[in-house]
């Protein structure tokens, strides 16, 4: 289900913070955040927020498309690189 | 036979069983559209007076998306959430399903057919010691 329209987007407060005190000095910053389940709003477009993917902050630039999404959309916590290669497999090549 | 939002050809069944081959109508929005054109759903597509058939073509066209335009919106849909770089996207990208089903069986639909992997099967839902 839904969160209800009443509620309005989910957006950290801290992270909000952040954001409008950079956009009034207008500097070009990279904003730190854990906030993974933070909409991303309008007010964010044109900025550039590392977020935390568990280990490492993540620069993501935001992008009209991305209202809506949650941050943590952008920057997947697992790291799967394929199976190995068993020698059997390789062989046959 | 009629032909109904474009190409689309529903056979002498009743109509509103009959609309829904068209591509983007159900149950629900078949049901709906005869209940505001006024037209009986238990009639067959073969008997419907030109009127009716006319009255039906025109709700479909102001009411709902069908067919190409739907089809369009949907890959277009699918290509944002691609383009966004999305965790979404991703899933599409690899041919994986996208709403967090399990991977380790199943997913037939998505993945497609099997390919025999060796050395898998063998511990099939075991768990490690």
């Amino acid at each position: 289900m839904g969160r209800s329209t009443k509620k309005g987007p989910f957006v950290d407060a801290k992270l909000m913070k952040k954001v409008s005190a950079l956009k009034a000095s207008g500097g070009k910053a990279v904003i730190k955040t854990w906030a993974r389940s933070s909409m991303v709003v309008p007010d964010m477009l044109n900025l550039t927020l590392a977020i935390h993917d568990g280990r490492r902050h993540v620069p993501i630039y935001i992008t009209e498309n991305m209202v809506g999404h949650k941050l943590g959309e952008f920057v997947p916590t697992r790291t799967y690189r394929g199976h190995v290669r068993s020698e059997k497999s390789t062989r046959k090549k | 036979m009629a032909r109904v939002a474009g190409v689309d050809i529903p056979a002498n069944k009743r109509v509103e069983i009959s609309l829904r081959y068209i591509y983007g109508i159900g149950p629900n929005i078949s049901r709906k559209i005869l209940d505001q054109t006024g037209v009986d759903p238990n009639i067959r597509v073969k008997d419907l007076s030109d009127e009716d058939l006319i009255k039906i073509r025109e709700a479909i066209d102001k009411e709902c998306k069908v067919e190409g335009d739907l089809r369009r919106e949907v890959t277009f849909n699918i290509k944002r959430l691609i383009e966004i770089g999305s965790y979404r996207g991703l899933r599409h990208r690899r041919g994986l399903p996208v709403h967090g089903q399990r991977t380790k069986t199943n997913a037939r639909t998505k993945r497609g057919p099997k390919r025999t992997v060796a050395g898998r099967g063998r511990r099939r839902g075991m768990t490690k010691k």
